[in-house]
Order: C-alpha cells, then sequence, then structure tokens
C-alpha cells in the first residue's frame, strides 16, 4: 500500500529531494544553435550515460490537449526519415545499451546507457529524432492506445494515483501542475497526431535542449561530437514563455475520492516556495530540513510518533521538492490504523507541525539531518544515470546547477528557529489542500464505474 | 544488410571485451563458518556489505507463512543494547542505510555506509547486534503484524496481488515457493515471540553465512570485519550442509525439489479493474542449472528483450493491446517461477491471451532467426560492462555468486557463454522446459 504514495513523495519530496553533485569537474558549452553540452567525466566503468532533456512538460500544455507532452515522448521512437520505426531501440539494443526517456511537469528527457565507444550512435540518433521525427497516422493511432493502457495501468485502476491526480487538480487552481502528466482519458481519447506533430514542431529545437552526458569520456570528445550531430540543426524561434500563476492560498480546501480498495488514506499539500535563488534563499533549505526532521530518516518525528508510539497510522512519510519551474508543495501522507478515523491521523500529524511551530526542533535532530545529505551526497556519486538526472533537472528548472556546491552550506546554516519559522508561515491551514480516499466497499466480480470528476471512462 | 552488420560487431565485442577481468574477487572462509567476497575499490569513499542466509519465505510451512519475513523484518527493530529508536538514530546519525533483503531463498540484510573510520565502525556495530542479538519484543511484533496485515489486506483486493497469489501457488502446488513472501493474514496473527527466536536460532547461523563486501576497506580490514559479524553469531544447533572449502558447486541447506506441472489450468478470477491482467508460466530453471544461457538468450528474443522481444512486438508494437508484455525467468535455489505477463483492457483480454499463446507456441516449435539470436546476444555481450558499472551492481554480483555458490569467474564466463549459445540450444532448452500443454494461465478481470 506504501508504494504508490510513497512513489508520490518521492516525486515531490525529501527522498528524492538531490544531494548535492561535487561538480568541480562539470563542463558545459553552449552550441551556436543554443543548445546547452553538459560533460561530467566519472571513469569508474567504461559506460557512458547520455542524456537529452528538452524544457517542455506537462505544464506547457493547453486544455483538450493534456498528455501531448508524453505521448510525443511515446512517438519519438517511432521513426525519421533515416530510421524506421523502432530501429532507434533496435540500434541502441544491438550494441548493449539501454535507452528509455520519461515525461514530468517540467520537461521530457531521452536517455541511453551504453559502452563509452558508442556514445557517437546515441548522439546520432538522438539527433536525428530532434529534426527528423516522422508522425505517422498509422502509428499514432496504435500508439495512443499504448499510452491509453498506460493510463488504466499507472492511474484508472490504482486508487493511491487517482487520489494523487485529484489532490493535484484541487491543489492548484490555475496552475498547470493541476492536470496530470499522462492526460486526462478524455483528451487521450480525442488527441490527433496533428496535436503531436504540433507539439513537436514547437518545443523541439536544440535551443530548447539540454545534452547531459556523464561517463568514462572527455569533455571536449563529447564537445566535437555534440557539434558534429546537433551543431547542424537549425534553432529555431520558441513560443514566448508565459508564466503560468497560482494564486496566493484563501482557504483550506479538502476533496474526497471515492474509489474501490481496503484501507482509506489521506494526503496533505501546502503551498509553499520553490527555490528560486540557489545561493540567496533561505525558506527552501529551512523547509527541507523540516522534511527530513519530519521523515527523513527511520526515526525522524512523524513515523516515530503515529506508527511506533501512538499507532493510529500504520504508514506515514512526508516530502518536499524545491526544484521545479511551478508552484512547490510540501506533502505529508499517511495510512490510518484499523479502526482509526481519518481525522485522528491527520490531527496527529498538525500536532506534529504544532510542536515544531512551538518549541522549534532539536540540534541533534537537525544534525542528523544533514549527516543524511552529506552520505547521500557520496552515495548518489556510485550512479551515472542519477548524476545526469540531478543536472539536468537543475538546469531545465532553470537553475544554475553548480550551485548545488552551495546546496550543502546552505544547509548547514539552517537553524531550529527558521524551520519553526517556514512552519509557521507555510503549513498553515489556510495553506493546505487535503485529499482523502474513502473505500468503496468491492463484491467480488463487480465492475465499478468510477465516480471521478472529468473521467467519465467507464468500461 | 543490418544483420550481417550486427554478426560483424558480435565479432568485434567478443574479441575486444575485456568482460570482468578487472574485477578481482577475493574469497574466504570464516572459522566460524560461513564465507566472504570481497571486491576492494577505494574509488568512491563509501562501503557496501550484504550478509545473507538460507532464511527466505521458502523456510516457511503453510502454518507459519510469513515467519521468515517477519524475523527478518523486526530482527532491525531493537537489538542487544540498542532501542529500536536507537537502532534507527545510531544509522541516521552517521548517513548508514541498512535495509532487510528477503526474498523465497534469501533472508539478510544490506548496510550502505561512509568508508570513514568513525562512521563505518558504528554502523557495523549496529549490524553486528542486529544479527546476533536481536530482541523480538513483543509489543513492536503485535505493531508489525498489524502492519503487515493491513499491507496485505490493502493488496488483496488488487489484481497483480490476486492474480499473482493464484499463479504462484498454481505453479508451486506444495513446494514452499508457492507460500507468500509477506505471509497470509492468518499464519501472521499466530507468530509469537518464540516463534522468531526459535526461527533466528535456527537459520542466522555462522555456517549459514555469505557475506559480499565492496568498497573502499583493504583485505586486513574485510577479514576483520567479516570475524566480527561472524563473532558473535551461533554455530547453529543443526550447521546446514555448506562444505565451505569450495565456493564451486555447493549449496544451501537443501530445499525440495520443485515438480514439473503435469497439465495446464486455466483461472479466471472476476475483477472490477478497467484491465484484464494476464499471469502464465510454469516452473523454470535454477540458479545453477545447464539451460541457465540458453534460456537466458532464447528469453530475450521471446520477452525479455523489451522492444526487442516478440512479446512486446506482437503486443504493443503490432496491436497496440498493452503498455507492457514481458516474459522472464526468475533463476533460484530450486525451479524459479518462468512467467510471461501483460495488462490489457478488459474488451481485448481474449483476443491478448490468443495472440501471447500463439506468440509462445510459434518460439518453441521454431526458435528464433538467425537475426534475431545475433540481436539478443549483440545485446547481451555489449551490455554486459553496464551490469558491472556501479558498486551496488558488483555488490549484488558478488552476494548472488557468494548465496548460489556460483563459480568465481562466473562474471568472466557469462559472455563467453553467451557467445557460444546455438539456435538447437534454444530449441532444445525451451522444448524441454516451457511446455505448453502444462502452462498455468491466471486472468484477473474478464471481457466484459
Amino acid at each position: 500500500m506504501k508504494a504508490a504514495w510513497v512513489l508520490a513523495i518521492a516525486a515531490l519530496g525529501w527522498l528524492s529531494a538531490p544531494a548535492r553533485a561535487a561538480s568541480d569537474d562539470v563542463v558545459e558549452t553552449l552550441l551556436g544553435n543554443g543548445m546547452k553540452v553538459v560533460v561530467k567525466p566519472d571513469h569508474r566503468a567504461p559506460v557512458v550515460v547520455s542524456q537529452v532533456w528538452y524544457r517542455a512538460g506537462s505544464m506547457d500544455e493547453s486544455y483538450g490537449t493534456t498528455g501531448v507532452a508524453h505521448v510525443l515522448e511515446h512517438m519519438m521512437f517511432k521513426g525519421t526519415k533515416e530510421v524506421p520505426s523502432g530501429e532507434f531501440s533496435k540500434r541502441i539494443a544491438a550494441v548493449g545499451g539501454r535507452e528509455n526517456a520519461f515525461t514530468s511537469r517540467d520537461h521530457t528527457a531521452y536517455f541511453q546507457t551504453l559502452r563509452k565507444e558508442e556514445l557517437p550512435l546515441a548522439l546520432k540518433l538522438e539527433a536525428d529524432r530532434m529534426a527528423n521525427l516522422v508522425l505517422s497516422p498509422e502509428e499514432f493511432a496504435k500508439e495512443i492506445n499504448v499510452v491509453m493502457e498506460e493510463r488504466r495501468l499507472r492511474t484508472e485502476d490504482n486508487p493511491q494515483s487517482l487520489l494523487y491526480e485529484k489532490l493535484m487538480s484541487v491543489a492548484y487552481k490555475s496552475h498547470p501542475y493541476r492536470h496530470p502528466v499522462i492526460g486526462w482519458m478524455d483528451d487521450l481519447k480525442q488527441m490527433t497526431v496533428d496535436d503531436a506533430r504540433r507539439w513537436y514542431q514547437t518545443w523541439y529545437a536544440p535551443n530548447n535542449a539540454t545534452l547531459v552526458v556523464v561517463g568514462d569520456v572527455d569533455a571536449k570528445t563529447v564537445f566535437s561530437l555534440a557539434e558534429k550531430y546537433f551543431g547542424v540543426i537549425p534553432a529555431r524561434d520558441l513560443p514566448t514563455r508565459k508564466q503560468p500563476g497560482e494564486p496566493e492560498p484563501d482557504g483550506f480546501k479538502s476533496v474526497v475520492l471515492k474509489a474501490p480498495a481496503k484501507l482509506p488514506e489521506v494526503s496533505l499539500v501546502w503551498a509553499t516556495p520553490r527555490l528560486e535563488k540557489p545561493t540567496e534563499d533561505w525558506q527552501p533549505y529551512a523547509l527541507e530540513m523540516l522534511a527530513g526532521v519530519l521523515d527523513g530518516h527511520g526515526s525522524a518525528r512523524l513515523p516515530q510518533a503515529l506508527v511506533k508510539e501512538q499507532q493510529i497510522a500504520v504508514d506515514v512519510g512526508a516530502g518536499y521538492d524545491p526544484v521545479s519551474r511551478g508552484p512547490a508543495l510540501f506533502m505529508a501522507a499517511a495510512t490510518p490504523s484499523e479502526g482509526v478515523a481519518v481525522d485522528a491521523v491527520v490531527a496527529g500529524i498538525k500536532a506534529e507541525l504544532e510542536r515544531i511551530k512551538k518549541d522549534g526542533v532539536d540540534e541533534a535532530e537537525l544534525r542528523r539531518v544533514k549527516a543524511q545529505v552529506l552520505s547521500a551526497q557520496v552515495y548518489q556519486r556510485d550512479s551515472l544515470f542519477y548524476q545526469g538526472m540531478l543536472i539536468g533537472e537543475w538546469a531545465t528548472a532553470g537553475l544554475d546547477y553548480r550551485a548545488r556546491d552551495q546546496r550543502l552550506e546552505k544547509l548547514k546554516q539552517v537553524t531550529s528557529a527558521q524551520v519553526q519559522a517556514v512552519a509557521k508561515q507555510y503549513l498553515t491551514d489556510d495553506r493546505l489542500t487535503l485529499a482523502r480516499l474513502d473505500p468503496l466497499p468491492i463484491e467480488p466480480g463487480k465492475h465499478f464505474a468510477k465516480p471521478m470528476g472529468g473521467m467519465s471512462h467507464v468500461r | 544488410m543490418f544483420v550481417e552488420r550486427l554478426v560483424f560487431m558480435l565479432g568485434v565485442f567478443c574479441a575486444a571485451l575485456p568482460a570482468s577481468a578487472g574485477l578481482n574477487i577475493q574469497h574466504w572462509n570464516l572459522p566460524q563458518g560461513g564465507v566472504v567476497y570481497f571486491v576492494e575499490n577505494h574509488d568512491l569513499p563509501m562501503l557496501d556489505i550484504s550478509v545473507d542466509f538460507a532464511a527466505g519465505s521458502a523456510r516457511d510451512t503453510a502454518a507459519t507463512s510469513g515467519l521468515a519475513a517477519m524475523t527478518n523484518r523486526l530482527m532491525r527493530l531493537g537489538a542487544g543494547p540498542l532501542s529500536e529508536q536507537q537502532v534507527a538514530e545510531n544509522l541516521a546519525d552517521v548517513g548508514a542505510n541498512l535495509s532487510g533483503r528477503f526474498d523465497q531463498d534469501r533472508g539478510g540484510f544490506t548496510l550502505r555506509t561512509l568508508s570513514s573510520m568513525e562512521e563505518r565502525t558504528a554502523a557495523l556495530a549496529v549490524l553486528q547486534a542486529v544479527l546476533t542479538q536481536p530482541r523480538f519484543d513483543a509489543a513492536v511484533l503485535a505493531r508489525e503484524t498489524q502492519r503487515a496485515v493491513a499491507s496485505i489486506q490493502d493488496a488483496s483486493v488488487k489484481p497483480e496481488y490476486q492474480g499473482g497469489k493464484a499463479f504462484q501457488t498454481a505453479i508451486f502446488g506444495d513446494h514452499p515457493y508457492a507460500l507468500p513472501e509477506e505471509g497470509e493474514i492468518d499464519t501472521l496473527g499466530k507468530l509469537t515471540v518464540t516463534d522468531l527466536q526459535a526461527f533466528h536460532r535456527k537459520y542466522y547461523v555462522a555456517p549459514n553465512m555469505v557475506i559480499a563486501i565492496m568498497g573502499d576497506i583493504t583485505r586486513a580490514e574485510a577479514e576483520a570485519l567479516a570475524m566480527n559479524l561472524a563473532a558473535a553469531l551461533p554455530k547453529g544447533e543443526t550447521p546446514p550442509a555448506l562444505n565451505a572449502a569450495l565456493p564451486k558447486g555447493e549449496t544451501p541447506p537443501a530445499l525440495p525439489a520443485v515438480s514439473a506441472l503435469e497439465k495446464a489450468v486455466d483461472t479466471l478470477i472476476p475483477h472490477h479493474a478497467s484491465q484484464s491482467h494476464l499471469f502464465m508460466g510454469m516452473p523454470g530453471m535454477k540458479r545453477i542449472d545447464p539451460d541457465y544461457f540458453p534460456l537466458l538468450v532464447g528469453n530475450y528474443i521471446l520477452g525479455g528483450g523489451g522492444f526487442d522481444s516478440r512479446m512486446l512486438i506482437e503486443i504493443r508494437q503490432k496491436r497496440g493491446l498493452a503498455y507492457s508484455a514481458y516474459s522472464y525467468f526468475s533463476p533460484m535455489q530450486e525451479l524459479g517461477p518462468f512467467q510471461i505477463g501483460l495488462q490489457t483492457r478488459r474488451d481485448a483480454t481474449d483476443e491478448a491471451v490468443k495472440v501471447v499463446r500463439e506468440t509462445l507456441k510459434r518460439f518453441i516449435d521454431e526458435g528464433p532467426s538467425d537475426a534475431e539470436l545475433a540481436q539478443a546476444k549483440s545485446n547481451l555481450i555489449g551490455g554486459f560492462p553496464l551490469r558491472l558499472d556501479s558498486n551496488k551492481k558488483i555488490q549484488e554480483h558478488l552476494a548472488m555468486i557468494g548465496f548460489y555458490r556460483l563459480p568465481l569467474d562466473w562474471l568472466e564466463h557469462y559472455p563467453k557463454a553467451v557467445e557460444a549459445v546455438t539456435r538447437e540450444d534454444i530449441v532444445r532448452a525451451f522444448q524441454a522446459r516451457v511446455k505448453p500443454d502444462a502452462l498455468v494461465t491466471v486472468v484477473v478481470g474478464g471481457a466484459g
């Protein structure tokens, strides 16, 4: 039961809160067409990770075509003039490479992991589909069905995902973060190949992309390969980026999801600031420390109080991810113990917040959280892919990833009074949105119509 | 033309790949019993350690289902002088991560810590207490039982759980591999502290222990570390039949053999979900198995190789019937499962099952094409360095080699063994193992 909302928290939160990379050896360049190239050498194994990040995610979509960023991601494997449908994957696989792609609210990224000798192949193929994608109606007709199956698998049949989707749709009043990345089912049903084509033509330009390469390479070679393959693609005018806003919260919001499930659940999110100036801001760091004190390790406050001592929840978690293009949220979620009302668990979470607002936190607690950050910074260097992720996420969020160097220092400087201050300022009922899963009883063999607003998909 | 290029390139790989020649696996036995596998590497100031025992859910019985998992779980929740909270705090103070590792064969722990003396000493002290002096506090057992039961209740209404469980029961019958790793609601409720203590005494013993260490310490430090971990462990009342003198060919304490299925079984479990979930398969192969490489390479082509595989091509690429469709062999001490799986919208259930059956039958009857075989080998051999590109992956391989007593040169042998597989090997191995007339099929969902 934990998996779904833990993932949701991880997506937002402490678990994935990027720990700092030692980036003194990171080098970057800007190609003539405006494409950024970042290289982080790591010579531990004869392997390289290549990632191309487009600054286009679901937050750039419009009403009626939600999900198109992700659909286009699928279509990127469906062939170019030179490389027929399916061949991209086949050629990468033929050299032992692994590849995939992911779409988020902020970006779409494509990656390959291969033996270092094969980097040119990855770059060549990736550059080809940046410029020459063929979007055929036949391939689209099949792939849109695959995406709808993906939505059924990940969302429709998963009450935890439905809860998260509904929570986001209410927590954000106007910002496009209110739409699910995979898109609403009705939009998917009506999507056309022309929607995908428009998306591709709008956003898939070198001046909207960052190439991140991590592994057993030297920067000069990567720069010249990038110039060779990507440098020839002309820059394009990008649409003027509008900055969708989100009004200041003006009072408590709450929403209920009724879905067939066994156990109730509750998720809480508070509107909080995101990281904008990594070297000047302090509040996002204080919120990170707060998330760590609440749920950053095995003896953190929330599981200690609610699961171990009071035993009113079987699971509880909290998280905060300050790195995003849009407005950030601080999140908590819990599954009540049997016979315990959701309200009692919510009260338990709020009581822990009140304690911090009133008394602050101990130095020992802050030290413990900092120890996690410090060790995570070492552990993350074990993964080429993750090192690339951190650079790509910061770059597409419009942040200077080199400022990550100061992150540990900034976190070390956070005081109990600052943690207390952000808790008081942001974790208030007026900034809170709460979503509750009310389980519908399940009769074996009965097929439910799901009473979801905007999701009338029922077989 | 594409195929020729592949075949050509394959030759290049085999000549050029040093395989795991650079991976110097050191191995020794402990005087108390138990074996150690070690790779010294100072690239990063960190250390990954696992300690495994043949103490997985295969050691449960139908009446004690969940005992092995609960023992493993509670070991980390209070040990020796350390309360549950102190265990967590001591680890958190030094930024170390201690996790349980648990499956049907193995019960154990993985520890990741900074390698600096202060941090690693503190982290190892916790691990040693966890291994040797678990408290098995009654109140903690009651609480964790409640949480485990809630988790099963929650999962029990989901198609993945229902189908997975029905599939496991159908293919393994009376064998303990049929038991769910996490246990059953009824049996969990009956577990006592005495049960956990007895399980710990029996299985978490020195002669049953495999330590795998990867990272930033010297051989001498690794030896001392392993001695310390083993020192306080009981020798065990009935030392398992481990002849640790040679790492090759020996196995952890015997499990009963898995019986082959005699006839096909089809089960439909009605469910309200918008997709039907398919589980199809039978007992497959062992970790030490003469057909390991033919089945590995063959399954890449059938359903393991993603977009290179027939299952994904037929189900997803050609027909758009599912997001994922796959097959895999899960090699275990005894025959682990061979499973085909997919999820598809309800009204496509029959079509998807039909396509899977036809795809499987054609593969068993005809085997792969030369082009498919070349592509599979090319991927498995060319991708070999990716299996060892981090401390974590190397550590996991060490632990696997150690637990299953694979030869120390297993990794070095891997690309050569893949290269040696022929089309005929695959046809023979699949025809011997995967019998369409003895296939278990479970569908959760419905066609309506």
